[in-house]
């Protein structure tokens, strides 16, 4: 193995990063794509833009922003200053912070799609047969939302695995605490240690590949009614 | 029809035995607006094309759908009253919805989708026993297995199961056998047929086939573009020539008779009646047995003297009561009576006139065809 101490700890800080992120994730974003899949209300079409955004913008604007939002002067900065936990940018917990937005689509979406695919007709049935809101979210919803919420787990545990420039705008590039394998490939790269650089870019391949593979095994799963 | 008396529902006698319903939904497009007063126990049938509001009315009654403007009792318990405010929420009504396709949970098997409703609802209030629900539907054999594994007559037994369970004070069943083809719902009618006998609990039937209606019914709303145009028992209302029912192909009276006699040399069975009796193919049930058939108008003629040179086997005498303008202009309609079971015969306009019918008139009646209603 040709993997250096700093290697290995931006391997382990990736995983550790994505992991936490992805369990963020699904908390915060199985409400907001419930919501988004049944709501009939307006704001249906701007939330779902917002949530969408990270698509399409370069993560260096979304990191920007963030920067600025968490920064001394910026307002989640000055209250976290004012809690007394300093500034969050340049930290782990800025980092994760900052991936929670940048993956928020990629778990948002397909939970989205599963929840839409589920129809009313479950949740009605589930109703005459005297089980409340709750009851058929938890013992109906989620067990037909399965393969959606694989899929989304699945996404935004790799999307974060992989992200880039947002970490290098709100996390730096501290050994341990914001260094993740995509800046440490990044470092090789520069410092021209393209023995290390293939070392980690080519485990990146084989774990997005599988990861993909999994994904697309997953999806003989389907919901809906018999 | 006799409805067996061991109740199983029996503590549940509100101060009316009666469902009162009325419902306004107005949408873009459609109106409903009903105001029904329905027998608190037998099978109801609502009957009407599509979009004549037969499920919206079910969706309200369920609580799916809130009506602008609603009030429903159900046998003495309050369900939507809008003007005092009261709208009770689907799952704290106690029905039993049965969906035009089975609606089965997929990731459940049979067992635990019949669970599903029973183990949410009180021991103390469960009165439908378990055995009594497998052997009424036949399904003790499937429990084991996953929706996708089971026939669609299966699955809309299951549902059926499923919604019984939850010891219903109203059983709501929307158009239950529509996804069926023929041989699957030959196989579930006697199944339907057991729940109206065995169980005394009140069922509202949508349908828009008038051989179900002719065959599970007790009572009959008619609905169209939202609106009642017709309600009562089944024989009086399919009986009626004043309602558009009368005016298609397959006008015709439903009778309810019993089994008098087999004739075991020429393989025949009398069927008897209010009024009178024919003769059928031998039937396999025994003699008492209660059986349902349908006359077709078109397949009454009338006469007026009994003709003994015919090979037709079923001459019944009646009176005359109505006379009415048909479907086409070559055709009318001829209400008759035996004792007090109505008929209807459809026939030309000219033999109507030749034979000189008017109302009084004692005529015969030759039945060409009986429609027996287990087929």
């Amino acid at each position: 193995m040709h993997l250096s101490e700093l290697d290995v700890a931006a391997i382990w800080l990736t995983l550790e990063l994505a992991t936490l992120t992805t369990a963020l994730l699904l908390c915060i974003g199985t409400p907001i794509a419930w919501w988004l899949a049944r709501t009939r209300s307006f704001l249906k079409g701007p939330i779902g833009a917002v949530v969408a955004l990270p698509l399409v913008l370069p993560p260096t604007v979304l990191g920007f922003y963030l920067l600025v939002f968490m920064g001394p002067n910026g307002p989640a900065g000055q209250l976290t200053q004012a809690l007394g936990l300093g500034t969050l940018p340049f930290t782990f917990t800025g980092l994760v912070i900052g991936s929670v937005f940048y993956s928020m689509p990629f778990v948002v979406q397909p939970l989205q799609n599963a929840f839409e695919a589920i129809g009313d007709r479950p949740l009605e049935v589930a109703a005459t047969l005297r089980a409340n809101a709750w009851d058929c979210f938890f013992t109906i919803v989620l067990p037909l939302a399965r393969p959606g919420i694989i899929t989304a787990s699945i996404l935004g545990f790799a999307h974060t695995v992989g992200e880039f420039g947002i970490v290098l705008m709100i996390g730096g590039n501290i050994p341990g605490r914001t260094r993740t394998i995509s800046v440490q490939i990044f470092n090789h790269v520069e410092a021209m240690e393209f023995t290390q650089a293939h070392w980690l870019a080519g485990g990146m391949v084989f774990f997005s590949f599988f990861v993909l593979l999994a994904l697309y095994s997953s999806r003989r799963l389907k919901p809906g009614l018999s | 029809m006799s409805i067996v008396t061991e109740t199983i529902t029996n503590t549940i006698t509100g101060p009316a035995d009666s469902i009162r319903a009325r419902f306004q939904v107005n949408y873009s497009g459609f109106e409903l607006n009903v105001d029904l007063n329905l027998p608190g126990r037998g099978i109801t049938a609502l009957f009407g094309h599509s979009g004549s509001g037969k499920t919206t009315c079910l969706r309200c009654i369920a609580g799916l759908e809130q009506a602008t403007d609603g009030y429903l009792d159900i046998n003495g318990e309050l369900w939507q009253d809008t003007a005092a405010g009261i709208f009770i929420p689907t799952h704290k009504r106690a029905l039993g919805y049965v969906f035009q396709e089975a609606s089965l949970f997929p990731h459940l098997s049979v067992k635990r989708n019949l669970e599903y409703g029973m183990r949410r609802v009180a021991t103390n209030v469960r009165k439908v026993p378990w055995d009594r629900v497998m052997k009424l539907l036949g399904i003790s054999h499937l429990l084991d297995r996953m929706p996708n594994r089971l026939s669609g007559g299966e699955r809309q037994r299951v549902g059926i199961a499923r919604a019984l369970l939850t010891s219903p004070r109203l059983l709501l069943m929307d158009e239950p056998l529509a996804a069926l083809d023929l041989k699957r719902k030959n196989e579930i009618l006697p199944y339907l047929e057991r729940l109206h006998d065995e169980l005394d609990i009140p069922i509202l039937y949508i349908s828009h086939s008038p051989d179900e209606v002719a065959r599970l019914a007790d009572h009959i709303v008619l609905l169209d573009q939202g609106k009642v145009i017709a309600e009562g028992g089944l024989q009086e209302t399919m009986a009626r020539l004043d309602l558009p029912m009368a005016f298609t192909e397959n006008a015709g009276v439903v009778i309810a008779a019993r089994i008098a006699e087999h004739d075991d040399v020429y393989h025949l069975t009398r069927l008897e009646f209010s009024g009178g009796s024919v003769l059928v193919a031998r039937r396999p049930e025994p003699i008492g047995q209660p059986l349902r058939f349908r006359i077709h108008a078109r397949d009454i003629s009338l006469a007026t003297s009994r003709a003994e040179d015919t090979s037709i086997a079923n001459l019944v005498p009646a009176t005359t009561k109505e006379i009415v303008e048909a479907d086409t202009p070559a055709h009318v309609l001829v209400k008759l009576e035996l004792g007090n079971t109505p008929l209807i015969a459809r026939i030309t306009r000219r033999s109507c006139d030749q034979l000189k019918i008017v109302p009084g008139m004692q005529l015969w009646a030759q039945v060409k065809a009986v429609a027996l209603l287990d087929q």
